[in-house]
């Protein structure tokens, strides 16, 4: 009996992967396919359902209310990957050889870095929204990696940009002092070296303290901000460490409207656990959070009373993970827009999406007309520049929801752009990478990506 | 005076002495000409990869922990040593053959792991558990902590070189399968030899009573420091699989201690002391998580979320475990003996 249990068992390991291999059958036509690696369980559960969930309801909502994308149905479909590396990988592998892919969305830093081989080859775009790995900007060395409206250098200029506005000019931030707390990961360092740079401009004190992961216990680490007191406390956390920070604070006598909170550290997941000790906290978005721009009203009406929302708990839509999947959604979609306008409103390659993506320029007038004018400001990505200008804004938490306290504030782009360029020149000499120029940009592969390039 | 916990290898029975080397040469040639005849991309990148990387680190943590009956708890940092080490080697010596940066990558996997191994001269059972943590702790730190061992990249993730073995460059899914499978082999072919000779029957009476083997000569701390090494050499070199053949990236969160209880559970579950059962236990944990998963959104994905999947297939995995373990404390491969003696006893020649 065991015997022929496992025998069965190993029969149906073959023919399943038997199955994967041969999915790759001929494509439907005028669909465009996006495959979620999704992450729904596991610790940061919170983020990814918030953020897929944004981004599936946006897609319903096209679907629904306008038929597609100039009748193209937009598909989906996901796979679990708790965040980890190699589940992500896994799904990779297990999607990519679905006919008529458009983008991959990870949003995890981990799964990116170890897509951008494969994706490059496969000739997809892969999108990180607001985050993922800062010289990817560079669109000469990395034409397929999207790290679309924020990546992590221009949130530290922003950030230090805000504190100059709110200390009355940036001749002010001489002789400030800055704490940067961060979480003890590839993700947590990688703002360090810039925080550095920024401080020979700027002439402010900095002290860079670690918390290891998972961050739960940081009594050392505030009674050493006790002691430097400084001006302000930049929380570059994740996950947990967040309302530690913040109760820690409170308990050692640090003034909460003197933290402030990264891209990652600005969700009501990390302030809510923190209860009254993260009233007037504030942090750095890109996203407005609330549930009142006309997109999102349509996609409560559209979407959410069609009973087809992706949320459990209506309450969160708005929330700052849902209205970043929204905005991730709406940039996925207008690629696909621009894309359709050049090679015509059909299915496009992976390859022609990329150049949809290189040319996804939405000024504030058609932000507007997509309703979501307040929800972000603009993008402005080119061939080279594959991070789109972002402007970023900051939200304080009142006990209830977050209040946007200031204006959209640019990033210094230009003070940051050559960092970034070295790093990737470095990153293509290592590699062997061959430095794009605009022409090889306007280079199309009308072959689908992935079924073209398997089997080499 | 053998606890026999552990079976030791049993001697000839009166069925009959059955060779013992065709199987695994019947699988050997399976795995090299028989899988690329029906293999997809899918069933190499994302199902035999990491099969073959962890059934490798398993193999390397059994002789440790298996045959010389150290508990360890810092395989996923040994693997990490492994990658990071390849990796520079690879990158900093000008010309150095990526064989020769796997084999100095395993030499300081070894050299850390008998570091890490002093403590077994002291500790046993648990304690010695407890005190490999540090490897696992300590090394993860050092490589968040000095960015050199990333080449100065901002967030620590490292990119993994190509497969080049003297100019012929391992390509695609199929290539790095083969690439993978020949180190595997070797290394599995040398772990199995090697725990026939003397040494490893060392390994053995250190692991059985060490009183005992003490008396009769063996040179216990000798021989414990010796599993630290060969045990690291092994789990350094399938890390440099993971990282350069499966994930084709590196970085330090990838090997933490979540990984060393995989590798353990794969040993306790194939089966301590055992080579086959390195790979019996990787199949089950590797492998059974992603037929449950595929096959759960083939038949359920339109009803359920992906999170309410992944919760479920992850009950499932859990039961088959306890199952699988009541009906065979000593692990797959002792289940599969089983069968073999059952079947060999009913065939009619008997």
């Amino acid at each position: 009996m065991k015997h022929y249990g496992a025998k069965a068992l190993l029969k149906g390991a073959v023919l399943s992967a038997v199955a994967a291999g041969s999915f790759a059958t001929a494509a439907i036509a005028d669909e465009q396919f996006f495959p979620l690696q999704s992450y729904r369980v596991g610790p940061y559960a919170a983020g990814g359902t918030g953020f897929f969930g944004g981004t599936i309801d946006y897609f319903n909502l096209i679907n629904t209310r306008d038929g597609g994308v100039n009748g193209v149905k937009l598909t989906w479909e996901e796979g679990e990957t708790q965040y980890e590396v190699e589940r992500g990988v896994e799904v990779y592998e297990r999607l990519k050889g679905r006919p008529n892919i458009a983008a991959w969305n990870p949003l995890s830093v981990g799964i990116a870095y170890a897509m951008i081989d494969r994706i490059t080859q496969d000739r997809v775009p892969l999108i990180t929204v607001n985050h993922g790995r800062t010289d990817s900007t560079d669109g000469r060395v990395f034409p397929y990696v999207f790290p679309l409206l924020l990546n992590p250098y221009s949130e530290t200029s922003g950030i230090i940009n805000y504190i100059a506005s709110k200390e009355g000019g940036e001749e002010k931030l001489k002789g400030k002092k800055i704490v940067v707390l961060y979480h003890g990961s590839p993700y947590g360092k990688e703002t360090i070296p810039i925080y550095e740079l920024l401080k020979e401009k700027f002439g402010y004190e900095v002290q860079q303290i670690e918390v290891p992961h998972p961050g739960n216990e940081q009594q050392a680490q505030w009674l050493a901000i006790r002691r430097y007191k400084p001006d302000y406390v930049v929380l570059r956390g994740w996950g947990v460490m967040n309302p530690v920070a913040i109760k820690t604070a409170q308990k050692t006598g640090f003034p909460v409207d003197r933290i402030i909170g990264n891209v990652w550290s600005n969700s009501e997941e990390d302030v809510i656990p923190a209860g009254d000790a993260a009233i007037g906290y504030t942090a750095i978005t890109t996203q407005a959070s609330g549930a009142d721009y006309p997109v999102l009203q349509e996609i409560v009406k559209t979407v959410y009373d069609g009973g087809k929302g992706n949320l459990e708990d209506k309450k969160r839509i708005g929330s700052v993970y849902h209205n970043l999947g929204i905005v991730n959604g709406i940039l996925n979609v207008e690629a696909v827009r621009i894309a359709q306008k050049r090679f015509g409103n059909r299915t496009l390659t992976g390859d022609e999406v990329r150049w949809g993506f290189e040319h996804l320029q939405l000024d504030p007038k058609r932000v507007e007309e997509l309703g979501a004018k307040g929800l972000f400001h603009s993008i402005n990505v080119t061939w080279d520049n594959h991070e789109g200008d972002g402007l970023v804004t900051f939200q304080q938490w009142d006990g209830k929801k977050w209040n946007v306290v200031s204006d959209w504030i640019a990033p210094d782009w230009k003070l940051l752009r050559p960092i970034i360029e070295k790093s990737a020149e470095a990153y293509a000499k290592e590699k062997g990478i061959k430095i794009r120029t605009s022409e090889d940009a306007d280079k199309v592969t009308e072959l689908q990506g992935a079924a073209s390039s398997a089997k080499n | 005076m053998t606890t026999a916990s552990i079976p030791l290898p049993r001697p000839a029975s009166a069925i009959g002495r059955v060779p013992t080397w065709p199987l695994p040469l019947a699988v050997i040639v399976f795995a090299y000409a028989g899988i690329p005849l029906f293999a997809s991309d899918y069933l190499y990148d994302a199902i035999l990869a990491p099969f073959l990387a962890l059934s490798l680190a398993a193999v390397g943590l059994n002789i440790l922990t298996g045959y010389a009956g150290q508990v360890s708890l810092g395989s996923a940092a040994f693997m990490a040593v492994g990658a990071y080490a390849a990796y520079n080697f690879n990158l900093r010596v000008e010309g150095l053959p990526l064989l020769a940066s796997i084999v100095f990558a395993g030499l300081i996997a070894s050299a850390v792991g008998v570091v890490f191994g002093l403590p077994s001269l002291r500790l046993k059972g648990f304690y010695l558990a407890v005190s490999t943590l540090a490897a696992q702790f300590f090394v993860q730190w050092t490589l968040t902590k000095f960015s050199w061992f990333s080449n100065y990249n901002p967030s620590g993730v490292i990119d993994a070189p190509a497969l080049n073995v003297f100019g012929y460059v391992f390509e695609g899914p199929h290539g790095r399968y083969l690439f993978s499978l020949s180190v595997v082999v070797a290394l599995t072919v040398f772990a199995a030899r090697l725990v026939k000779t003397q040494t490893g029957r060392n390994f053995i009476a250190v692991r059985d009573n060490e009183t005992a083997a003490r008396i009769s000569g063996v040179p216990v701390l000798h021989t414990k420091l010796l599993a630290f090494a060969i045990s690291s050499f092994i789990i350094g070199v399938a890390g440099v699989l993971w990282a350069f053949a499966y994930l084709r990236t590196v970085e330090p969160h990838g090997f933490n201690l979540d990984r060393s209880f995989q590798i353990l559970f794969i040993i306790i579950i194939g089966g301590l002391a055992t080579i086959r059962g390195a790979f019996f236990g990787a199949a089950l944990i590797v492998v059974l998580p992603l037929v449950l998963s595929r096959a759960g959104t083939f038949l359920f994905g339109s009803y359920f979320d992906s999170g309410v999947l992944d919760m479920s297939q992850r009950i499932l995995v859990g039961a088959l475990i306890i199952v699988f373990l009541i009906a065979e404390p000593d692990g797959l491969a002792a289940l599969g003996n089983r069968i073999a003696r059952r079947l060999r006893l009913k065939s009619p020649t008997n």
